[in-house]
């Protein structure tokens, strides 16, 4: 029987229509819009101004303060304004907007598609070369790796998982990755074996990617202390806590690292971009993005450029289909539909779905009918029925000793209500509510 | 038969007696000495619970304004100077006067002038709008509409016009507690002087952003121009972010601001109608 996580969990249709669909470059759009806050953490500083000429792999912001990464210009041209640009919760960003002129490339970038496995370079040297890369983590969550791979002092690492699983229904980038570039992958997941000094790393993937599991296999003949594990296909098992659970039976308790129990999880699209940092000196400046939706002409994978318009990546998979309801960036699950197609692609955004209207709304809401089917269904144990109750009567102490800080955010909860009650929306907000205390507390 | 009877009331009234005895030297030992100006002040008091002054409740500023002994920083905005002077009679005291104040919405960013941007289908709570993103229109400092200001008002003195989809206040039912002001995720809610036949005028915009995109998003936006704040002699109106402020403190009701605002974002309420118009033209050639 395939490895799972234990507690909760739901099964989306997986609509994986892009699974085909060969990793394709995007032609660079004649402008890109490059957020200084693309990672969680402080945003970088800008370093240019404008008129300034930049080129392809150039730093344009410096990582400003410890959680914090570098951003890198991902084309070449002209800077035109560093301005305060909406994100895509709307809110305006500082960022900086270049005018593409022509694709010169810094000239330390190695842009040969020759794979390089020897690396001469100790741990700590891997770990500063992924910093100055920018490399924070691909899957979604963009927590900065450099942090990652050092933990905490009296703490150490035993396995390296990467995380190769996509629970995200319709999203593919990742498994287009593993099954297009798996040494590349692998090679990156040995640099960071190397960095954080351990000897063992596992793959986890899900059954639903055969052809990513058959490639990876094939890869790891040569590579030693790497295996592939093959797992059940369960949402949200690319969820860090649940991902450990799923490979190694351990759970992290409530508040701490992953490494307490002694493991680290990466993206395969970070491993990606730890090689090609590493060993091709390119920092992150391009993402493989799923564009997808039921009525898209053409679901694709696209390699993007940072900063490029969901507009631009939309058109070149065959424009926005007529009746779009919402385009939500990431996944149908854990994704957020945007206010404006004029957003860009970030290190974060996976993919970009578009939804049909009649298939976007919401269903009305009706009384709880106290099935318990929400409580079943969170992977992270928590009650959210009763977090969303306690939210709504500003309860904050009491949400607090619910463990709303827990919540991973999947909306398990919210798929399952067979009330279409909007457990998700009320949670978030009383976990929003929460931090902000527990902050305050502390200063 | 009797007998039974006779004995069910005895047994009762004695066992009744006897707990009457035990509670009256129970009540006595364990007496809670509290001072009877509680009471009284509170009675005094609206007796509306609803939070303004900062305490949990009339009772809770009851016990403040006894226990403190100074009404310095204590004031019932409902019940205003009169019933603070009646707070500070009972107490022997003297009670801090206030002008009384009336809350006022900041944003007239209606339907009309604000066009949509986007849809928003989700719950429709103000508050997890703003934790979500930055709202239907393409301003993101104004309303979000969805009336958490209304939910909040125990006085029934704030509602959503279904027209202009923006809270409208009823200055004469308005206590001025501040429910709505804390409630307001934009913070677009002030508590403004209360001038006489209920007048008023304020900048109904809280857009910081420059005068292009604030006028792209919003018609009536403050686009930081500065003309108010050149005309106002009175030194009432301060320039914040691309973004002016009239303190109503110091604010005299002369308009003239209103008059050379180029974009309608000063909103005058409660005024005569003006002469005719030539005259205003002219009046703001002279101002410029």
């Amino acid at each position: 029987m395939l490895k799972t996580f234990k507690l909760g969990g739901v099964h989306p249709p997986e609509n994986k229509l892009s699974a085909d669909a060969q990793i394709r470059e995007l032609p660079l759009p004649a402008v890109v819009s490059i957020p200084m806050g693309q990672h969680i953490g402080a945003p970088a500083t800008p370093l240019v101004k404008k008129g300034d000429k930049v080129k392809t792999g150039q730093l344009i912001g410096r990582a400003s303060g410890f959680v914090s990464a570098h951003i890198h210009s991902s084309v070449s041209g002209t800077v035109t304004r560093v301005d305060q640009v909406p994100d895509a919760s709307g809110y305006p960003r500082t960022g900086v907007v270049i005018k593409v002129e022509g694709d010169e490339w810094a000239e330390e970038i190695d842009r040969s598609p020759e794979l390089v496995r020897a690396c001469s370079l100790a741990g700590h040297e891997i770990v500063e070369k992924i910093q100055a890369a920018g490399i924070v983590g691909m899957g979604g969550a963009t927590f900065p790796t450099h942090i990652k791979l050092v933990p905490p002092k009296g703490m150490k690492a035993g396995l390296l998982i990467i995380n190769g699983v996509e629970c995200e229904p319709w999203l593919t980038a990742d498994n287009r990755l593993m099954v297009e570039k798996s040494r590349e992958i692998l090679v990156g997941t040995e640099l960071l074996m190397k960095a954080l000094g351990v000897e063992k790393a596992c793959i986890g993937i899900e059954a639903n990617k055969p052809e990513a599991i058959l490639k990876m296999k094939e890869a790891t003949v040569g590579f030693s202390g790497i295996t592939v594990e093959v797992l059940k296909v369960k949402y949200p098992q690319g969820g860090e806590k649940q991902l450990i659970k799923a490979v190694t039976g351990r759970e992290v308790p409530p508040g701490a690292l992953p490494v307490a129990v002694g493991c680290v999880v990466s993206n395969v699209g970070t491993a990606f971009a730890v090689y090609e940092a590493v060993q091709k000196n390119k920092p992150l400046l391009e993402r493989v993005v799923t564009v997808t939706g039921r009525d898209l002409k053409q679901p694709s994978n696209l390699k993007v450029r940072i900063g490029t318009s969901l507009m631009e990546v939309i058109t070149y998979a065959g424009g926005l289909p007529e009746g779009t309801g919402k385009v939500i960036s990431g996944g149908p699950m854990m994704g957020k539909a945007v206010a404006s197609l004029e957003v860009p692609v970030t290190k974060g955004t996976s993919g970009v779905l578009l939804m049909p209207g009649e298939q976007s709304g919401r269903q009305p809401q009706l009384p709880c009918i106290r099935c318990s089917r929400c409580a079943s269904a969170c992977p992270m144990g928590l009650e959210p029925f009763l977090l969303m109750t306690l939210t709504q009567k500003s309860l904050w102490e009491r949400v607090e000793k619910e463990k709303v800080l827990d919540c991973i955010e999947c909306g398990s909860c919210s798929y399952s209500c067979p009330a279409s009650r909007p457990l998700l929306d009320h949670i978030r907000y009383g976990k929003a509510r929460v931090g902000q205390i527990v902050r305050s507390r502390k200063n | 038969m009797n007998a039974s009877l006779i004995y069910t009331i005895v047994t009762l009234a004695g066992i009744g007696t006897a707990s009457g005895v035990i509670l009256y030297f129970v009540a006595r030992k364990f007496r809670v000495i509290e001072d009877p100006r509680i009471d009284t002040v509170e009675k005094a008091l609206p007796g509306a619970n609803c939070g303004g002054c900062g305490y949990a409740g009339c009772r809770a500023f009851a016990e403040a304004c006894v226990k403190e002994n100074d009404l310095a920083h204590l004031f019932c905005p409902v019940g205003g100077n009169e019933g603070m002077a009646g707070v500070a009679s009972i107490l022997g005291l003297e009670a801090v006067r206030k002008d009384p104040r009336v809350a006022v919405v900041r944003c007239n960013g209606t339907c009309e002038h604000r066009p949509r941007v986007n849809r928003y289908d989700g719950v429709m709570t103000c508050a997890i709008i703003h934790n979500l993103y930055s709202g239907e229109t393409g301003c993101q400092y104004g309303c979000l509409g969805c009336g958490d200001c209304c939910v909040v008002c125990d006085f029934d003195a704030i509602h959503m016009n279904p027209v202009t989809g923006l809270p409208e206040v009823t200055d004469e039912k308005c206590t001025a507690c501040g429910a709505c002001v804390i409630a307001c995720p934009k913070n677009l809610i002030e508590l403004r002087k209360k001038n006489a036949k209920d007048r008023k005028i304020y900048v109904a915009c809280r857009n910081e952003e420059r005068g292009g995109p604030a006028r792209k998003a919003c018609q009536v936006a403050c686009i930081g121009c500065s003309k108010c704040f050149d005309v106002c002699a009175y030194d009432a109106i301060t320039m914040g972010t691309n973004l002016a402020f009239i303190d109503s403190d110091k604010c005299k009701l002369c308009r003239k601001c209103v008059e050379v605002c180029p974009t309608n974002a000063i909103i005058e309420v409660g005024f005569p109608p003006r002469k005719a118009k030539p005259a205003v033209t002219e009046t703001t050639t002279v101002n410029q």
